[in-house]
């Protein structure tokens, strides 16, 4: 067991653990919080495979931006507290038991297929890569070349949606 | 050591609790951050690969995290403007839509 397995190991349980504890948790800001620790967790494990520069940005963009906004609204509309349960009866339980089964059981077959060895590159090739052009530039060249256009469709779809979030949030115009 | 087959497997019990979490809760916000977990699920499914197949993977990762931050800024505006009116994120009480 390398250093690298045994912190995969420790994040995946951290990450499955306080999912668990975020979708069962009544009060929507400990969901919250519990999501920000899933995703803490979910950028440590990136790093374990070799995407650094992603794990940064997981934690910038993620736990940093788009969970400050959620704690926003929720802390806006007032629902720290712990109100009535709202998670389904039995009923609801008993579906949702059935279909998570039916698709974790497809979801399952995923590991044992993996990709087919002749487009694999060879162990360790993205880790020499980072080594060799620093891990930044391996994500930012392939970004402002061969995917330069949908990179500039992302910067258009972000602007519809600023202009749709102050258009919906916005009492009058 | 290879980690793809756990990572995948970390990712696919990601996936399904995110799922179960939108198929059990009936408050909108938390819904919302269900979602949130299963593009995380797969976010980790494109990383693992990505270890294999090329830096495509990375590339794809940002690009699902800039349609997450789009989606979360219009989503939690949709949640606001619905409270505004109704007084209610519970999705039981909105039925205004049902036939």
């Amino acid at each position: 067991m390398t250093p690298t397995v045994v912190l995969f190991w420790a994040f995946s349980g951290i990450a499955l653990v306080s999912a668990a504890l975020c979708i069962s948790r009544r009060s929507p800001l400990a969901s919250a919080l519990w999501l920000v620790v899933t995703l803490f967790a979910l950028s440590a494990i990136f790093v374990a495979l070799d995407a650094q520069f992603i794990g940064v940005l997981q934690v910038l963009v993620y736990a940093g931006a788009i969970m400050v906004l959620f704690l926003f609204v929720i802390m806006l509309l007032n629902l720290g507290r712990a109100g009535p349960s709202d998670v389904k009866g039995p009923w609801g339980l008993g579906v949702a038991a059935v279909l998570v089964g039916l698709m974790y059981a497809q979801l399952r077959t995923l590991p044992g297929a993996g990709p087919p060895e002749a487009i694999r590159l060879p162990e360790g090739t993205m880790a020499a890569l980072q080594r060799e052009r620093g891990m930044v530039q391996v994500v930012a060249r392939p970004l402002f070349t061969d995917y330069l256009i949908p990179f500039e469709i992302t910067s258009i779809l972000l602007l519809a949606a600023v202009v749709g979030a102050v258009v919906l949030a916005k009492r009058k115009l | 050591m290879n980690l793809l087959g756990p990572a995948l497997t970390v990712s696919a019990i990601l996936f399904a609790l995110g799922v179960a979490g939108v198929l059990l809760r009936r408050n909108a916000i938390v819904i919302f951050m269900c979602v949130e977990l299963m593009l995380n699920a797969v976010n980790l499914t494109f990383i693992a690969l990505a270890q294999q197949l090329g830096v495509a993977g990375h590339v794809f990762v940002f690009f699902v995290m800039a349609v997450a931050a789009a989606e979360a800024a219009v989503g939690l505006a949709i949640i606001l403007a619905i409270y505004r009116h109704q007084e209610t994120v519970n999705l039981q009480d909105l039925h205004i839509l049902k036939g």
